[in-house]
């Protein structure tokens, strides 16, 4: 009888080992984003997929349904800093990018959506903002913060990556043309 | 009167609990959110997030939300993540269940190891009472004791 419950016990304290293990593989594999890596090694990743509301109240927003445009989705949250200074670099991108097959996508993460709102009005922001208040993309498009820019060519892969605030428009303008040339 | 007395007190228990509920205090929900970027609870967190979340919480209090509804609002937009309680259903449910399936598993192992060593204890083979000596240690000992009296 007791043999048995102490080999009860030992495959007991193995098993809950075996999970906890098994759950901290999980939670490294899941901090590590695929899209991170594949750029870091100079790759073209997929742009994760997403479907979020859009700010403005006309429904939701899919990125796939974006394909055949040139994307440059950017993070943002309302009480960032850096993500302020470079906003109206970003308005202004996307007019001058409009008749070029270029879309402009902002994401709001981490933030109260009347925060948000009241953000793009402020700053007259006319291209299309979708709210991620749970931020559920950062772990998949492997963001670091905020904020972030990606810019994602016609086939919808990722070309190309700017950590932190776009400081001058020619960032963003490179950015732009590095992804349409690198069109198929 | 027995039973008023257990009314009068469930009473006395239950008024704060409603009076919270209808008129909650920014400090109480500051304790019981979390800041979704420093995923501390909003009155140890000082991020810019968690001062428009504080904000938010003030001016729902002002337009007389219950303190549900304002939690709600909160988790509608940052998820469940944002109650430092996890709710008692679906995947949160685990945080409540596994500490106490931990104490329990904890409770059985404490009382099959104390049941084990009570009855290593007990055995004659441990030298217990009622184990018989040795006549010739037991003649032994009585020749000592005889020589000290």
């Amino acid at each position: 009888m007791i043999a048995r419950l102490r080999l009860g016990a030992q495959v007991a304290a193995v098993a809950v080992v075996a999970a906890l293990l098994g759950l901290l593989i999980w939670k490294v594999a899941q901090g590590e984003s695929e899209v991170t890596a594949e750029l870091a090694r100079g790759g073209t990743p997929a742009a994760p997929p997403f479907t979020l509301e859009r700010l403005d109240g006309k429904g939701d927003l899919a990125i796939e349904s974006l394909r055949g445009k040139t994307v440059v989705l950017n993070f943002w949250a309302s009480w960032c800093g850096p993500c302020r200074d470079e906003m109206p670099l970003l308005q202004q991108g996307s007019e001058r990018w409009k008749d070029r097959n270029v879309v402009f996508v902002g994401i709001d993460i981490d933030d109260l959506r009347s925060d948000a709102r009241s953000f793009l009005e402020r700053f007259g922001v006319t291209y299309v903002n979708v709210y991620d208040g749970k931020s559920s993309t950062v772990g998949r498009y492997g963001a670091t913060g905020v904020p972030e820019t990606y810019f994602i060519d016609a086939d919808g892969r990722i070309r190309w990556r700017i950590a932190g605030p776009v400081e001058e428009a020619a960032d963003l303008d490179e950015g732009i043309e590095r992804t349409l040339q690198a069109r198929p | 009167m027995r039973h008023v007395a257990v009314a009068l007190l469930a009473l006395a228990f239950a008024a704060p609990a409603a009076g919270s509920e209808l008129r909650p205090t920014a400090a109480e929900l500051e304790s019981e959110l979390v800041c979704p970027v420093c995923e501390t609870t909003l009155d140890t967190s000082d991020a810019p997030v968690a001062r428009r979340m504080k904000a938010f919480i003030r001016a729902r209090i002002a337009a007389g939300d219950t303190k549900s509804q304002i939690k709600a609002q909160l988790v509608d937009q940052f998820g469940t993540p944002v109650l430092a309680v996890p709710p008692r259903k679906g995947f949160d449910l685990i945080a409540w269940i596994l500490p106490l399936a931990g104490l329990g598993a904890g409770v059985v192992a404490v009382g099959a190891l104390a049941w084990r060593w009570s009855r290593v204890r007990g055995s004659p083979a441990a030298g217990g009472e009622g184990e018989p000596l040795d006549p010739v240690l037991e003649r032994r000992l009585d020749d000592e004791l005889e020589r000290y009296e």
